[in-house]
C-alpha cells in the first residue's frame, strides 16, 4: 500500500444541473490530519460522501486505503470511521448501549467489546455518563460519544464532517487533543470545518469553494504563498474608509476588527504602507503596521470571487 | 386584528408545507377518492352467489329439479358435487364451499310422506352468510307439484361451528387480522423511516451492515409484538366472548406467523417509499381501510362484486381472515387452507425482495 490514505483524481459530482464538486484532486498522506475548509454548501460533505462510497462520483476516480471506491466500498467500511454532521447515534439508548451496538455491528466479540468500551469510556471522559441516554446529553458530550463510537473498531481512517459545529470552545480544544492522540497512533483523519482556528491545527489543508479546491498545502505554506501583505490600519471613520479602499484593485480585502481595519494589499505593491499613505491622503497620520498573515486572510483571498 | 394576522401567517405556512409534501397531498385526495369508489361499489349486505356443494344421493329427476330451483334463487352457486356428506363436510372445513345441500336417497318417499326434502349443512361462523342460507330453509319448492311441506320449512338446516349464531365468534378471529394489519405495517414502516428522520441511517449505511440483514433484523422483534397481540385477542375472545378455538394451537401459530411476516414486509416496502413518519402512517391507513372493509372481516367476500374481489385477493388480510377463521372456528389446518398459506408466503418473499432492492446502501 502507498503512503497515501486517500487519492482522488478529477472527482466530479453533479446533482441534475448543479455541480456540487468539480474536478477535485486530493492526496491525503497516511497518518496526517487533513482539513477541508470552506463555507457551507461548498461541496465538503458531498466529497466526504464520495470518499466513503455513500455517493458515486459522476466522473473521476477515488482510491481510499488502496481500495477502489465505490466498487470496494463494502470492504472499506470495516476500516473507516465516520462521524456525521448531525448526531447520528440513538438518542433513546444509553452511552454504553450505543457503543455496544456499534461494536457488535463491526463484529467485535463480547470479550473484546467489553474491554474496548471501558477503554473508550475513559479515553473520552464518558465514565460517569455510561448509563445516561444520549438524548439527554449536552452538545460536547454527544460529540465525545460520537467520536468514541466512530473509533470503536480502531479504524485506520476517520472521516469527521463538521464535528465541532455544536460545541463550545473548551470542548473543541479537548476534542482536538483527542484527534492528535489518534493521529499519533497512526490514524489518518479527514475533517471538514469552517472554523479557522481548527484549520490551522491540520497538517494539510484544502480550501474549497463552490465545489472547487481554491488552494491546498500546509497552513504555513498557504499563509506564506497567498500573495498579499497584511496591513492593520487604525484610523477614524473605518466604515467609510473600507468602502474607499475596496474600490482599488490592489486591495484584495478589508475587514474591520474592532477599532482596526485589516487590509490585504497585493504583493505587487512593494511598500504597502507608503503606498497606502500616497494613495489615501486621509491616512497620512494613521497608525499602520504590517501584521502576520492568518488563515482567515488566506481564506478570504482565495474565496472572494465565487461568493454570491 | 393582530391575532388574525398572526394566525393567517401560520395558516399560509401550513398550506405551503402541505402542498410540498407530495405524498401527504396525494393521500389527502386519494384516500377519499379511491376508498369511497371502492367501498361504494363493494359494500353490499345483500349476500348472493354463495359457493355451495350438492350431495345428491337420490340420483333422481326430482333431486335435479330441487337443485335447479335452489340455483334459481341466486343466493347460492353450486360449485361442487360430492357423493357423500363427509366429503361435503371436509369441503366446508377447507373453506371451498360455505354450505352443502344433502338430498337423501329416500327423497321420493320423503315427498310423499310430507317430510322435509333435504338438509343444508351450513358453515355458521359468518352470521351474514348463515342468515342468507337460512332463508332458503323456507323456500316453497312450487316446482314439486304434489309436495306439501310439513310446515313452513322445506329443508332441515344444520348450523356448524356457531349454532347460536353469535357474531363475536366470527368477529374476534377477524379482528386479529385487522389489528395485526394496523400495528405490524405501522411499526415496521415507522421504524425504518424514524432512523432516516433522526439521521441514524446515515451512520448505519457506513457500517458493514447489509441491506437484507438490516431489513430482516428490523422486522424480527415485531414478530414477537404481533404474537403478544394474538395472545391477548384470542385469550380475551375465548374467555370473555366464548369464542371456540377448535383448531390446533400450532396451526394457529404458524398461520399467524405467515400473516405477521407478510404484514411486516409490506411495512418495509412502505418504509422505502415514505420519507416521514406521517407519510408512513397515511400509507398504512390506505392499506388498513380496505383490509377492514374488503377482506371479509365485516362484509362477506361473496357479497362483493368481482372487481372488489380481485382487490380483496391482493390484500394479505383477506387470506389471513380465511386462514384464521378456518383454523379457529372450523378446526382446519394449513394443509386444508394451502392456497391462502402459499399466497402469504409468496407475498412475504416478494415484499422482502422489493424492499431490499429499493433500500440502497447509498445516498445516490
Amino acid at each position: 500500500m502507498s503512503d497515501n490514505a486517500i487519492v482522488a483524481r478529477q472527482l466530479t459530482r453533479r446533482f441534475g444541473r448543479f455541480t456540487a464538486v468539480d474536478g477535485l484532486d486530493l492526496v491525503v498522506p497516511a497518518g496526517s490530519i487533513y482539513g477541508f475548509l470552506g463555507p457551507n454548501g461548498c461541496g465538503k460533505s458531498t466529497t466526504i460522501r464520495m470518499l466513503t462510497g455513500l455517493l458515486s462520483p459522476t466522473t473521476g476516480t477515488v482510491e481510499v486505503l488502496g481500495l477502489a471506491i465505490p466498487k470496494q466500498a463494502e470492504q472499506l467500511r470495516l476500516r473507516i470511521g465516520y462521524m456525521t454532521q448531525k448526531f447520528s447515534l440513538y438518542e433513546d439508548l444509553t452511552v454504553r448501549e450505543n457503543l455496544q451496538f456499534i461494536g457488535q455491528i463491526f463484529g467485535m466479540s463480547t470479550k473484546s467489546l467489553k474491554l474496548r468500551i471501558s477503554e473508550q469510556l475513559s479515553t473520552y471522559g464518558l465514565d460517569r455518563l455510561v448509563s445516561q441516554r444520549a438524548g439527554s446529553m449536552s452538545g460536547g458530550q454527544k460529540q465525545r460519544l460520537g467520536l468514541a463510537a466512530a473509533t470503536m473498531h480502531r479504524p485506520s481512517l476517520l472521516f469527521l464532517d463538521e464535528p465541532t459545529s455544536a460545541v463550545d470552545p473548551e470542548n473543541r480544544r479537548d476534542f482536538w487533543e483527542q484527534l492528535f492522540d489518534l493521529s499519533d497512533q497512526g490514524t489518518t483523519i479527514l475533517v471538514t470545518s469552517h472554523y479557522m482556528d481548527e484549520a490551522e491545527r491540520c497538517h494539510g489543508l484544502a480550501i474549497m469553494e463552490s465545489g472547487v479546491v481554491r488552494a491546498d498545502g500546509s497552513p504555513e505554506d498557504l499563509m506564506q504563498n497567498m500573495g498579499v501583505t497584511v496591513v492593520e490600519v487604525q484610523a477614524a471613520n473605518l466604515r467609510q474608509l473600507k468602502t474607499e479602499l475596496l474600490k482599488r484593485k490592489e486591495i484584495r480585502s478589508a475587514a474591520q476588527l474592532g477599532i482596526r481595519l485589516r487590509v490585504l494589499v497585493d504583493q505587487h505593491v512593494a511598500e504597502p504602507i507608503t503606498w497606502l499613505r500616497e494613495q489615501f491622503p486621509y491616512l497620512v497620520k494613521a497608525e499602520m503596521t504590517v501584521a502576520r498573515p492568518s488563515l482567515e486572510d488566506v481564506f478570504v483571498t482565495c474565496t472572494g470571487e465565487g461568493r454570491q | 386584528m393582530n391575532s388574525l394576522f398572526r394566525m393567517s401567517a401560520i395558516m399560509v405556512k401550513e398550506f405551503r408545507q402541505l402542498s410540498r409534501d407530495r405524498i401527504t397531498f396525494g393521500m389527502v385526495v386519494m384516500i377519499p377518492l379511491i376508498q369511497l369508489l371502492l367501498f361504494g361499489y363493494a359494500i353490499n349486505t345483500d349476500v348472493r352467489n354463495i359457493p355451495v356443494a350438492v350431495v345428491d344421493q337420490s340420483h333422481s329427476a326430482v333431486g335435479r329439479l330441487i337443485t335447479e330451483s335452489v340455483k334459481a334463487t341466486q343466493v347460492v352457486v353450486v360449485t361442487e358435487a360430492y357423493s357423500t356428506a363427509a366429503e361435503a363436510e371436509q369441503a366446508i372445513t377447507n373453506g371451498t364451499v360455505r354450505a352443502a345441500l344433502v338430498l337423501p336417497s329416500d327423497l321420493a318417499q320423503r315427498i310423499v310422506q310430507r317430510r322435509t326434502v333435504g338438509q343444508w349443512l351450513v358453515d355458521g361462523s359468518d352470521t351474514m352468510i348463515s342468515s342468507a342460507l337460512l332463508q332458503l330453509q323456507t323456500m316453497p319448492l312450487k316446482e314439486l307439484v304434489n309436495y306439501q311441506p310439513p310446515g313452513e320449512t322445506t329443508f332441515d338446516v344444520a348450523l356448524y361451528f356457531n349454532p347460536s349464531r353469535r357474531s363475536a365468534v366470527n368477529i374476534v378471529p377477524g379482528l386479529l387480522g385487522v389489528i395485526l394489519t394496523m400495528t405490524m405495517i405501522l411499526f415496521t414502516s415507522a421504524a425504518i423511516v424514524r432512523e432516516r428522520e433522526r439521521g441514524n441511517l446515515e451512520l448505519l449505511i457506513t457500517t458493514p451492515v447489509r441491506s437484507l440483514e438490516l431489513m430482516i433484523a428490523k422486522i424480527i422483534p415485531y414478530i414477537f409484538v404481533g404474537l403478544i397481540q394474538v395472545g391477548i385477542i384470542l385469550g380475551l375472545g375465548h374467555f370473555i366472548f366464548a369464542v371456540p378455538i377448535n383448531g390446533d394451537l400450532s396451526q394457529l401459530l404458524f398461520g399467524t406467523l405467515l400473516f405477521i411476516s407478510a404484514s411486516l414486509t409490506l411495512g418495509l416496502v412502505i418504509s422505502t417509499i415514505a420519507q416521514t413518519q406521517l407519510q408512513a402512517m397515511q400509507m398504512t391507513v390506505f392499506i388498513l381501510l380496505p383490509s377492514i372493509l374488503l377482506s371479509g372481516f365485516i362484509f362477506p367476500y361473496e357479497a362483493m362484486p368481482v372487481a372488489a374481489q380481485w382487490i380483496s385477493e391482493i390484500l394479505p388480510a383477506t387470506h389471513f381472515m380465511r386462514l384464521i377463521r378456518g383454523i379457529v372456528l372450523r378446526g382446519a389446518d394449513l394443509l386444508d387452507l394451502w392456497r391462502d398459506a402459499i399466497w402469504l408466503v409468496g407475498f412475504t418473499i416478494l415484499g422482502l425482495l422489493v424492499a431490499s432492492m429499493r433500500f440502497k446502501k447509498s445516498l445516490d
